[in-house]
């Protein structure tokens, strides 16, 4: 050292301004922007007797952070919480890792575990669409990578404004772009998701992000720091000033006349570092040289450092000039909030700290060793030496505020329901055109080829679902399944969903209803359903109506959730989803894991040979409140939404399990949005197989009518194609298993789909008609 | 002793695995080759998978042309070693002008992922042998920059030796000038192409076929074409 080189010296830092701790002892009655940070005078009271004295500018910046909604979920907190409540020892017999983690892991056996979560990037895509979209599959890939796992897939949950204003052309273009340009550079399949159009998301659209991962039971790594001495590295991409919009009020106090006045809210993401930083972390992890991994994504390095240390019940001692910078104007308060993507913190043991280096060398990773854990409950951070935080780590990461907001029963509520389709139009009830065949043909060709039902290659062909080779379902497919296991073929699948017209109708019900449509997709696929997980998106929870909706929403999920026997690993809460005094409906995405024991046995959605008969399990009910008819054709909202009955929903999903094991059925598709009229649409154009379908032993048996058999949104309800040879014992299944089964169509050569006294059409012109919509509103 | 095929990783490689997949399971042996060694392992041939080399923040393939790993390629492919290029492999052979021409963004600006078909026009190579002549193929493609473009003097010779490998049939997905999908050179040895071979070999997770869902494995035939090659040779 020293022979060759000498440093030159480092330029003077001058920290004059820097406020310290010591300051904030010494200088006790110091104004703080803690208003503008976000903070209630009660919370930062509150900051104030945790640390006996007033924060640091950087305490308060973490504080504040960490204390946000979005961080701290302090207003979801007491309604999470019966997640964990609502369980069987049954259901959390192949939990792994529940909720609080970065994600949850459930044992699918063979030795393996995935790992899964959907979480939002909701308000930076509206801003920002690209990038924000983009930063949303960053974020989420990474927390899947935290658990020790390979990401294996992703997926997309996207709601967009009305499809026709002209600023949704603008949203759709840079959220797609965004996702394909980020998850294609990522090597992970894009194997699902959802697109809704409704103009209540016009201001506030939804951009949720899915992730899985797999991993070896042994190769399960928890984000913690415990054991002291053990160094804390910062590896990745440099801090930039990204997404800390916020926090500029601080800086402001601190920035000379040179400095940089403004910060950009909105993080920017880099696929390719992600990539490498991927692999990178699963060599680490393979190598067993770190004892965690933590991502940073909001809240960057206070979360980091906080939860570490929190979770792993220890403290941390950080030097925070260390950290590498894209931009040396960087205050101590704006690092500790950055939000620059494609980051991790990791612990690593003194002695692999020559391995670790080793391998993000390799990958050409930057690095720094920040700073040690220690045997002592706090979190030090000091800034050229000069300490600047110095607190418990817990109060920053768990032991935020939690509140009790008020809740109302919403004004609108009971107009809203009594408005079902038999009183609107004035009492009249909305129009049938029961007895006209043309008519019922014509509203079919209307909702087929709507925005929310057409098809959405034009967004899904823009995402790489071939990548890894294991991709054994993707869209238009019910659900997406992936193989985990090359050898034995093992594999999971996954479904989310969320109808946010049912849940303004009744979000308890409505919640009830996503997870039901979810479950139900997996076993349609042929996997058995095994874990939940949730992406919650509300309205201000400052507005007692949202939270009534949030209340009731998430009572009905775990209601849900306990009767089916599968519990949420975790989950992820958006609030603040409107635009002025007008919340979106509430959506709460709903996300349903499934196991496989072999790909090889999965069930495709549509049909794939000619002469095969068509069954429809469940039954039919005159149930069109807040369905796809009522908004495409009437442009109505009102009444109540479908009944859901979970036990049957079990029941069914067991006999499409028992099918597919004995190889029995040939395509399965579920009923939901745009009712059987869009099932068998979707049916007939996965291959480009014809048929003929009769509605009228639905109405004689179900005692409904043409209107409600075509577009009746019931639950509960499969179409199946089963070979002849197969018939008589699929048959005899179903009533063994007490599911109402009735043959309704045939499928064959025409190349024709025929709706028995409704509508025939050359399958090449429904396609092109489904196939158009988005094109015709989207295409350049 | 089995065939070696070296696949190659470059930082922002995404298909090196199913690169290996592939040659596995045509009866070789995949090698891993890493994009800062100079050691090619002693491999009968080379794949130069898909994927997004060191974020092709420049041109696609430019920067990965300059690696040690596709220095000592190039070397040995004027030597007659087999090169598969796919994808991004095929921009970075365009880039090292082991083939002729460019690769620019697609037509519709979109990134674009489909079941893709194409006609083999050219089988005296190592990596089609397998294939009739005119024989009408379906594997996936999905890229961003797979439109192909090259000088008309450039497209003049390529269709009058005969180098043109592949074609799109029924749709040119990115706009590629005279519906190029992918290249050989003169000698034969090198040959690349945009759409994913090694996205094809396994039923189940192939494109699907009028037989069944994902059942395609047309891509199979490129792998196994190597095999008899470097045993013939």
């Amino acid at each position: 050292m020293g022979l060759f080189k000498k440093k030159p010296a480092a330029p003077a830092v001058d920290l004059t301004h820097l406020d310290t701790t010591a300051k904030a002892a010494a200088e006790p009655n110091k104004e703080q922007p803690y208003v503008a940070l976000g903070l209630k005078t009660e919370e930062y009271e509150s900051i104030k007797s945790i640390l006996g004295r007033r924060p640091s500018s950087s305490e308060l910046a973490m504080y504040s952070v960490m204390w946000s909604e979005h961080c701290s979920y302090k207003s979801s907190k007491i309604y999470l919480r019966q997640f964990g409540e609502k369980v069987t020892p049954e259901m959390k017999k192949h939990l792994m890792v529940g909720m609080g983690e970065n994600a949850g892991v459930v044992d699918i056996g063979e030795g393996w575990a995935v790992t899964f979560k959907v979480e939002s990037h909701n308000h930076p895509s509206y801003i920002e669409p690209f990038q924000g979209a983009a930063t949303g599959v960053g974020g989420i890939v990474r927390d899947i990578l935290t658990m020790g796992a390979r990401p294996i897939a992703v997926m997309d949950q996207l709601r967009f404004g009305a499809p026709t204003d002209p600023d949704t052309a603008r949203v759709v273009h840079g959220v797609v772009d965004g996702i394909s340009f980020y998850g294609n550079c990522l090597g992970l399949p894009n194997i699902g998701g959802e697109t809704v159009f409704n103009k209540v998301y016009q201001g506030n659209p939804l951009v949720n992000a899915l992730s899985v991962g797999a991993l070896k039971h042994g190769d399960l790594k928890l984000a913690k720091a415990s054991n002291p001495g053990d160094q804390v590295i910062l590896f990745g991409a440099r801090t930039g000033a990204d997404g800390i919009g916020g926090v500029s009020v601080l800086a402001s106090e601190t920035f000379d006349a040179d400095g940089p006045s403004r910060r950009p809210a909105v993080q920017v993401g880099d696929p390719f570092a992600e990539k490498v930083l991927i692999e990178c972390c699963l060599e680490l992890y393979a190598a067993n040289v770190v004892a965690g991994i933590q991502d940073l994504g909001g809240a960057g390095i206070s979360c980091a450092t906080s939860e570490l240390a929190s979770n792993g019940g220890a403290g941390m001692r950080v030097e925070l000039s260390k950290v590498l910078k894209r931009d040396e104007s960087l205050t101590p308060e704006e690092i500790l909030m950055s939000e620059s993507q494609e980051r991790m913190m990791a612990i690593v043991p003194k002695k692999d700290l020559k391995a670790f280096k080793a391998i993000v060398d390799k990958w050409e990773v930057e690095y720094s060793v920040l700073g040690e854990v220690i045997n002592e409950d706090r979190l030090y951070i000091t800034w050229h030496g000069e300490e600047i935080v110095n607190v418990p780590p817990r109060t920053v990461a768990h032991d935020g505020p939690v509140y009790e907001r008020p809740v109302a029963y919403p004004a609108y509520q009971d107009h809203l329901n009594y408005m079902s389709v038999h009183v609107a139009a004035d009492g009249q009830g909305l129009h049938r055109h029961n007895d006209n065949g043309s008519e019922l043909a014509a509203q079919m060709w209307q909702i087929v080829t709507s925005p929310n039902q057409a098809s959405k290659a034009y967004i899904t062909d823009q995402y790489d679902h071939y990548v890894g080779g294991n991709t054994a379902l993707a869209m238009p497919d019910d659900s997406g399944m992936v193989r985990v296991s090359e050898e034995s073929g093992l594999g999971i699948s996954i479904a989310t969903d969320a109808n946010g017209r049912f849940c303004q109708l009744d979000p308890y019900e409505g919640a009830k209803l996503a997870l039901a449509e979810a479950y139900r997709n997996v076993a349609a696929g042929g996997a058995k359903p095994l874990a939940v997980t949730n992406c919650l998106n509300f309205g201000s929870p400052e507005n007692p109506e949202v939270m009534w909706q949030f209340k009731q929403a998430t009572a009905g999920l775990a209601d849900g959730c306990l009767e089916l026997g599968i519990p949420v690993t975790g989950g992820n809460v958006s609030f603040y989803n409107q635009t002025g005094d007008v919340a979106i409906h509430p959506t709460p995405v709903v996300g349903v894991l499934g196991v496989i024991d072999d790909v090889a046995r999965r069930i495709p959605s549509g049909w794939q040979d000619e002469g095969h008969n068509i069954y429809l399990l469940g039954t039919t009910s005159d149930e069109l409140d807040g369905s796809v008819w009522c908004e495409v054709i009437h442009g109505h909202l009102g009444g109540r939404p479908p009944k859901v009955d979970l036990a049957f929903e079990k029941q069914l999903a067991e006999a499409i399990a028992a099918a597919s094991e004995q190889g029995l059925i040939a395509s399965a598709h579920d009923l939901s949005e745009g009712g059987l009229a869009q099932a068998v649409v979707e049916s007939s154009l996965r291959f480009g197989v014809g048929a003929r379908i009769w509605i009228s032993e639905i109405c004689e048996r179900d005692e409904v009518d043409r209107t409600s058999a075509l577009f009746s949104e019931s639950t509960g309800r499969i179409l199946v194609s089963v070979g002849r040879e197969d018939d008589v014992k699929f048959v005899g299944l179903c009533e063994a298993r007490g599911i109402p089964v009735l043959r309704i169509g045939v499928t064959d050569s025409s190349a024709h789909l025929e709706i028995q006294d409704v509508a025939t059409w050359p399958l090449a012109d429904l396609r092109n008609g489904w196939s158009a919509t988005l094109p015709e509103l989207f295409a350049n | 002793m089995t065939m070696k095929i070296g696949v190659v990783t470059f930082p922002g490689t995404l298909d090196d695995r199913d690169a290996q997949r592939a040659v596995r399971l045509a009866g070789a042996t995949a090698v891993p080759l890493w994009h800062a060694d100079s050691d090619l392992k002693k491999v009968d041939a080379v794949v130069l998978p898909g994927g997004f080399s060191y974020g092709d923040y420049l041109r696609c393939g430019a920067i990965a042309a300059q690696a040690p790993i596709t220095q000592e390629i190039i070397k040995q492919a004027g030597q007659g070693l087999p090169v598969l290029g796919i994808c991004n492999g095929f921009q970075v052979l365009v880039e090292s002008h082991l083939l002729p021409g460019g690769l620019i963004r697609n037509e519709n600006q979109h990134f674009i992922c489909r079941d893709q078909k194409l006609r083999v026009e050219n089988i005296d190579t190592p990596w089609t042998n397998e294939f009739e002549l005119n024989q009408e193929i379906t594997i996936p493609l999905k890229n961003g920059e797979g439109g192909y473009i090259a000088t008309d003097e450039t497209l003049k010779r390529l269709e009058g030796e005969g180098l043109v490998a592949f074609r799109y049939l029924e749709m040119n997905p990115n706009g590629s000038m005279n519906a190029i999908a992918g290249l050989r050179n003169e000698r034969g040895n090198v040959v690349g192409l945009m759409p994913h071979p090694e996205h094809a070999v396994e039923a189940g997770f192939g494109p699907d076929t009028a037989a069944a869902m994902r059942s395609g494995v047309d891509g199979l035939k490129f792998f196994t074409s190597v095999l008899k090659a470097v045993v013939n040779a």
